[in-house]
């Protein structure tokens, strides 16, 4: 299913922007396919390993706040009378100082919390994520607090035949927060079907057996943890570089819970899955918000939600699998719908 | 070739094995009998290195592999093919048998061990795409079995490898692990299906309550009285 839907997905994606001028909603295309990367590296986790990181929107922040720091450049007084002076650099080292750094915040918790896995893991996140918050609003030499960082420059690129071009244009910065997104489906499309890949949905879906095979579980979920957390600071290095100001409140918990949903109505260890969920659930209180007051607008996402996992409990992924595999059944053998049994398998 | 003296080991509070020995000779098939809770299964947990023993000591080809460790264990040539759920369900059948081939990733011979399985398994090679979860159970068990072989082990650990399969197949499988020995590959198998082993393997032990109660010939522990009485109905 994740074949057909992303390939569509990707086309109509691609043209979408040739039609559609209006900047608002090219603007919650935007924030959206963002939070869509956000969701797709929180499926690596939680989809393709079981781990639930609940502070998921902490690699998101820290993304953006060194994206941000070091494309405007800081001073901060450090123990022992020293003073850190960084001269303001390109937003492209910014990106990839933000995967880095990231990287090593994932793999640093995945060795912290993946001994003992489980309910200390989704712990560990939250906690991590609540301190990294503190932090960001405390540090007010670094990061100005709640007063925010402001005025970051927009994402420059290296484009052929341009040379170098600062993406300042709404339909410049879609184009690349969708290829972006397509660079990440694919590394988590390759990732999983490798060899890695198989290791990671084997512990899911039989430790103890993946053990007896000489899986390392702990190496193995640091890696896709580190992974994770990689793909989220990009993400969030896109963020900082489109909004142009960000503060602490990149940290908030609700966006992690936003992820969340987004993996789990779209289909959790489906490639498609984040996508789909991610773009409802980007889109919906955009288009909800037109048609009737904030405080519907929440009953009615809630109610959304809950129908999607109510009538899909797997997500709306597996369940169009299921769905076209009965099709596909029924079409031959013309048979009544009591032949459709095999229609159940998640 | 594996050699187990004194062995304790426990969970917990609980002590699973209260001073095991036995030995598996090479090319053997050596089966271990006994009830539920009698340790059968800890002792191959703690063979293959699921689980660690308080003391005593685990030689394989005379060098201490007590602690190795399940990834070393497999490296040197020890396969475990565990009880219960036997085959990872949301995973193509291909995928699972290259899960048997974790650690050799980048073997050459690795097509041909893929072909040879599929050759002896052909219900497998029909199935290959198709979700492990979906199979019936005594092609779950194949398959399992074909996993454990993509580790070109020396010596395999069976556990209960007839549990919950219709009597025609649990057949078939005692013909397959037959011909696993047969081949040259040492097997050690635990099983609750007394008999079967006993008629199939070259030695037995019976466990109770963690403990060897008494070793021989399978032949000659099917003749035993006590064990008559106890595990063969009569």
């Amino acid at each position: 299913m994740s074949r057909v839907i992303a390939p569509l997905l990707l086309v109509v994606l691609a043209l979408l922007p040739l039609w559609l001028k209006d900047p608002y909603l090219l603007n919650a295309l935007i924030i959206t396919g963002i939070f869509t990367l956000c969701a797709m590296s929180l499926n690596l986790l939680l989809g393709f390993t079981g781990q639930l990181s609940l502070g998921h929107v902490a690699f998101f922040g820290i993304g953006a706040y060194v994206s941000a720091l070091t494309a405007l450049g800081f001073d901060v007084e450090l123990p022992f009378g020293l003073v850190l002076v960084v001269e303001p650099g390109s937003p492209l080292l910014g990106f990839v100082l933000a995967v880095l750094v990231t990287a090593l915040c994932g793999y640093l918790i995945g060795r912290l919390a993946f001994r003992v896995r489980g309910a200390y893991f989704v712990i560990v996140t939250i906690s991590f994520a609540e301190v990294v918050r503190l932090v960001a609003l405390n540090w007010v030499d670094l990061t100005q607090g709640p007063l925010a960082l402001t005025s970051i420059p927009n994402m420059v690129l290296p484009l052929p035949g341009l040379g170098e071009t600062v993406l300042r244009t709404k339909m410049q910065n879609y184009y690349l927060v969708l290829g972006m997104a397509v660079v990440g489906y694919l590394v988590v499309a390759q990732l999983v079907t490798s060899r890695f890949g198989r290791a990671m949905r084997g512990l899911q879906q039989n430790e103890s057996l993946a053990l007896s095979l000489g899986i390392n579980a702990t190496r193995t979920l640091t890696v896709a943890a580190t992974l994770s957390a990689a793909m989220a600071g990009a993400a969030g290095s896109l963020y900082a570089h489109y909004l142009r100001i960000i503060d602490p409140d990149v940290f908030l918990f609700s966006y992690t819970v936003t992820m969340v949903i987004m993996v789990v109505a779209g289909g959790k260890g489906t490639l498609a899955g984040p996508l789909v969920g991610g773009l409802i659930f980007g889109l919906l209180p955009v288009a909800l918000r037109p048609v009737m007051a904030p405080e519907a607008q929440w009953i009615v996402y809630g109610g959304v939600l809950i129908a999607i996992l109510f009538l899909m409990p797997q997500g709306i992924v597996p369940a169009l699998d299921a769905l076209t595999r009965r099709l596909r059944r029924a079409r031959p053998a013309k048979s009544a719908p009591g032949a459709v049994e095999a229609g159940a398998n998640p | 070739m594996l050699e187990i003296s004194d062995l304790f080991c426990g969970y917990g509070q609980v002590s699973a094995l209260k001073g095991i020995s036995l030995k598996v000779g090479k090319g053997e098939l050596v089966a271990l009998v006994g009830a539920n809770g009698a340790g059968k299964s800890t002792t191959l947990r703690t063979i293959s290195g699921l689980v660690n023993a308080r003391s005593g000591t685990i030689r394989l080809d005379g060098v201490d592999v007590t602690r190795a460790g399940p990834q070393r264990m497999l490296q040197m040539g020890v396969a475990h093919c565990p009880e219960g759920r036997r085959v990872f369900p949301h995973m193509s059948v291909a995928d699972n048998l290259a899960m048997g081939a974790y650690l050799r990733p980048t073997d050459a011979a690795l097509k041909a061990d893929y072909a040879r399985i599929y050759d002896d398994f052909p219900r497998l090679a029909e199935r290959r795409h198709q979700m492990a979860g979906t199979l019936s159970g005594g092609e779950q068990q194949m398959l399992a079995i074909g996993r454990a072989l993509m580790s070109r082990p020396r010596l395999v650990l069976f556990d209960e490898p007839s549990l919950g399969l219709a009597p025609n197949i649990v057949e078939q499988m005692f013909a397959i692990i037959g011909a696993i020995r047969d081949a040259g590959t040492t097997v050690l198998l635990v099983e609750q299906n007394a008999f079967a082993a006993l008629e199939l393997c070259d030695h037995a032990y019976l466990l109770e309550t963690g403990r060897v109660i008494k070793a021989g010939r399978g032949a000659e522990l099917i003749d035993d009285p006590h064990v008559r009485a106890a595990y063969l109905g009569g």
